[in-house]
């Protein structure tokens, strides 16, 4: 038996050949390392997303979370929800939170959820898989199946905004969350502490809709760890993974620069750190090849 | 004038507080702004907005319905929580925006053409299709969302982008077929008709 079993919700992006299959296959890896056992919610659904509200109204949205719920309640009894995607993770929290908070969403959400012949009882608990490597294994937990230390890398901690605002992770800060420094240097690499952009918004979905807005912002984050001396980015998200790596071709064509900063997940670097290969770790799903993380890798 | 918004009109008179109130999710903490800004200065898209939340509260308490209802400012929210862990009030910023932006796009008062409002529609009709997001369709739709000869052209613009997300098996070409989605996709729709059933009837946007 595993050491630890979680109800997965790996989300959209986290598909095979989807936008995030790097981390799906980078958290399947560190997963074995660790002895978590995860099992896929049966059939879940998409979150909603925060830009969902527009069409989608409040109880929509909540009731599309809670048939995830219901579904895990039903398959995966006592096993808490973890979600890899910071907008799942919020999607779907801020629906429990709601309904623990409220009767009345709840009679309506379940009459919602009857239309399908199901029923949420109210009994999940939903994290983050952050949250459950650093509170359910600690650092000294996560560093026991270390085989390789990740020495003379510079990463720059870019932790985003929802994977921790508004619910935190271990009761970390909102301006200076120093999860990710932590987790770096249980790896032996180097924490750049002082990059000033670890909190900065990429622009989330308006990357799509108002692409120069959003590739300001991104400009910052970019430009911020080439300032701290950083050789790549970590981050916990899938879209600021994806905005700050694939928008720095564009920047670079409209504003003349030249970046080509690496963006990892810390599930990518785990990996490497556990003994993975370059495979293990889904580097080759990279756009901006990480290669000082690769070289590790092929030692 | 839409009809839900004739009525909704009528029915609130000059107390938009109320409507709000009443019909804007987590609109009820409204009223407990105090005006201090900090939510307008944390914002990370702040230079963009016609009007901050400061401002939009303190419209709404001014009965300035059109000007709020017909305002761009809450689609220019990226969800990035900034205002909602720095509010001194605890008000749930965020999602009032989000609150009000979904009742001017329900009452059809929304500015026409916002290129946010247009993208979270077509990403909430990716989603509820299928029950999982398209991630093809959705950047397809969007880029083809002038027509074809704009869309040709930013598609091209962004085809580096597209080819590297396909040579790092990120991008999926067959999901122009169909791609992911839920099996039960009978009991997931209905789940999304009654709860909007039950929404509509209780925001007045049903008869």
């Amino acid at each position: 038996m595993a050491k630890k079993e979680y109800a997965f919700y790996p989300g959209c992006s986290s598909q095979l050949k989807a936008s995030a299959s790097n981390y799906l296959v980078s958290t399947n890896s560190i997963c074995n390392a660790l002895d978590i056992k995860l099992t896929e919610i049966p059939d879940w659904n998409c979150c909603g997303a925060s830009v969902g509200y527009c069409e989608g109204g409040e109880l929509p949205r909540v009731a599309i979370n809670a048939r995830n719920f219901a579904q895990a309640e039903t398959h995966l009894p006592g096993q808490d929800i973890v979600a890899t995607c910071a907008a799942c993770w919020l999607g779907a929290r801020e629906s429990k939170e709601r309904l623990d908070a409220s009767a009345q969403l709840m009679k309506e959400t379940n009459e919602a959820l009857a239309a399908a012949g199901l029923h949420y009882k109210g009994e999940v608990n939903v994290r983050h898989m952050v949250e459950v490597l650093i509170e359910d294994f600690g650092y000294e937990g996560l560093k026991q199946p270390m085989k390789k230390s990740l020495e003379g890398i510079k990463f720059a901690g870019y932790v985003g905004c929802q994977t921790n605002r508004p619910f935190g992770i271990d009761g970390e800060s909102f301006e200076n969350p120093m999860y990710l420094d932590k987790m770096v240097e249980t790896f032996g690499g180097e924490a750049l502490k002082t990059y000033d952009q670890k909190v900065t918004c990429c622009g989330g979905a308006l990357a799509f809709s108002e692409p120069e807005k959003s590739q300001k912002q991104i400009r910052d984050i970019v430009e911020s760890a080439y300032d701290h001396g950083a050789e790549m980015i970590v981050t916990p998200c899938p879209l600021c993974q994806a905005n700050v790596e694939v928008y720095q071709s564009e920047i670079n064509k409209k504003q003349g620069t030249k970046f080509n900063m690496p963006v990892v997940y810390y599930s990518q670097l785990m990996t490497v750190a556990y003994g993975g290969s370059a495979k293990d770790a889904a580097l080759n799903g990279q756009l901006i090849r990480a290669e000082k993380l690769e070289k590790i890798a092929g030692k | 004038m839409s009809t839900a918004n004739q009525a909704a009109v009528e029915r609130y008179r000059n107390n938009f507080l109320k409507e709000v109130e009443a019909n804007v999710e987590e609109g009820h903490m409204v009223k407990m702004c105090m005006q201090c800004g900090v939510c307008a200065g944390s914002c990370p898209l702040g230079p963009h907005w016609e009007h901050s939340p400061q401002k939009i509260f303190m419209m709404i308490r001014a009965g300035k319905r059109d000007e709020v209802l017909g305002s761009d400012s809450m689609f220019m929210c990226t969800s990035c929580y900034n205002c909602i862990v720095r509010c001194p009030r605890q008000l749930p910023i965020t999602h009032i925006m989000h609150g009000l932006a979904n009742y001017a796009h329900r009452l059809g008062i929304a500015p026409k053409g916002q290129p946010t409002r247009e993208f979270a529609t077509l990403f909430w009709n990716n989603l509820t299709k299928k029950g999982r997001v398209n991630e093809l369709t959705l950047t397809l739709r969007h880029y083809f969302r002038g027509g074809l000869v704009s869309g040709i052209k930013e598609a091209l613009a962004m085809q580096g982008v597209g080819l590297g997300l396909l040579k790092a098996k990120r991008l999926n070409p067959m999901e122009i077929f169909g791609g992911h989605g839920v099996k039960d996709l009978k009991g997931f729709h209905a789940i999304i008709a009654k709860a909007k059933e039950i929404e509509d009837r209780k925001k007045g946007f049903t008869a």
